[in-house]
């Protein structure tokens, strides 16, 4: 019992000798350089207390690291581009689908069509002029180029050509049917027509009307049955009867080779 | 009680004065001062048992730190700097470990 406290006495009382002031020097250097440390430590990080070989580590991995931040920048500012070029491609596919499908829909009836082309009217006084006639002049029309054609009945001859309001108006395309119809006139695609007739073509004017001019060809056919047959050339005319597309109920698509 | 005014002093002139540590010294400082307080440590203990020499404390510290960064320097030249430091510490740390109850034991008699 008694040696701890003369322990913790000795330790207390100061006794002044050189040994004593030697351990006194090594304690505040203790302190010293342990408040030096910590310092450090807090201060710079834990980089700086960090031994050379960790240090070549650590740039060893953010080397590592940068290389592969590299390489994913790389690969995606190529993939940005990639698809900024595909956008524009895509871009220039869908201008020219649109492109397509408005060509098409002239073909097909389904969007208005204008152009240069001709007008003929032929009137049938004595009403025999029937859906063979006509259609002899859809087939030279067609033959002469026509891209558009529109059959309009009964025209008012009274005005002005330009201006004339048709009757009804049929859009004329491939599937189209001249029909006679029951009280006279012409059935086209269930439309009832009456005479006088009038084909509003868009195509080459001056081919289309040498066509339905030549000898024994469509003016004369009608004269020849006492109508009249008037053809006017027009730097603009405009078809722009419509025909809803009906979608088919057989035929599909077939893939086509090498596409 | 004048070690341990010493010791204050010591703090004190460190948070006064706000030296850096020198490059060189930079991986030997924590490493010495774990040894020193290794021989603190022992040296408390050796007071508490009665047996406490001032030669031989000077001498264990002094000898202490200089092992240990002898040891951590070997280390480096062997390029095993790092675990061998980490093996220097957790030696010395044992040690305090004991010591401190070795104190604890005389002091509380626990």
């Amino acid at each position: 019992m008694t040696e701890p406290t003369r322990g913790w006495r000795r330790l207390l009382a100061p006794r002044l000798r050189r040994v004593d002031l030697a351990v006194a020097a090594l304690l505040a250097v203790l302190g010293f350089a342990a408040v030096v440390q910590v310092r450090a430590t807090q201060e710079d990080g834990p980089l700086a207390a960090a031994r050379q070989e960790d240090l070549v580590q650590i740039l060893d991995e953010l080397a590592n690291r940068n290389d592969r931040l590299r390489a994913e920048v790389s690969a995606l500012n190529q993939a940005r581009a990639e698809l900024s070029t595909g956008g524009d491609r895509s871009e220039a596919a869908l201008a020219e689908a649109r492109r397509r499908a408005q060509l098409l829909g002239v073909l097909a009836g389904t969007v208005p069509a204008r152009g240069p082309g001709l007008l003929l009217t032929i009137t049938d006084p004595e009403d025999r002029i029937g859906p063979d006639v006509l259609l002899d002049a859809l087939e030279e029309l067609r033959a002469a180029g026509a891209e558009a054609i529109q059959l309009e009945g009964p025209v008012d001859l009274s005005v002005d050509a330009a201006q004339a309001s048709a009757g009804d108006r049929v859009r004329v395309v491939a599937s189209t049917a001249l029909v006679q119809g029951d009280e006279g006139g012409i059935v086209v695609d269930g439309v009832q027509l009456y005479a006088p007739y009038r084909f509003v073509v868009v195509g080459d004017s001056d081919t289309l009307a040498s066509a339905v001019g030549i000898p024994g060809g469509v003016v004369d056919n009608v004269e020849q049955r006492n109508g009249s047959a008037l053809v006017e050339q027009r730097d603009e005319v405009t078809v722009d009867a419509l025909r809803v597309l009906k979608e088919p109920r057989y035929a599909r698509p077939a893939p086509e080779d090498g596409d | 009680m004048i070690p341990a005014l010493a010791l204050v002093v010591g703090v004190v002139l460190g948070l006064v004065l706000e030296p850096t540590v020198p490059g060189a010294l930079q991986p030997y400082l924590p490493i010495a001062v774990v040894a020193a307080l290794d021989a603190v440590f022992g040296a408390i203990r050796a007071q508490l048992e009665g047996i406490f020499d001032d030669r031989v404390f000077v001498v264990s510290f002094v000898s202490n730190v200089l092992v240990a960064g002898l040891v951590v320097f070997l280390g480096d030249q062997l390029g095993v700097g790092g675990q061998l430091s980490t093996g220097v510490v957790v030696v010395l740390g044992i040690r305090i470990f004991s010591n401190a109850a070795a104190i604890r034991r005389r002091v509380f008699h626990a």
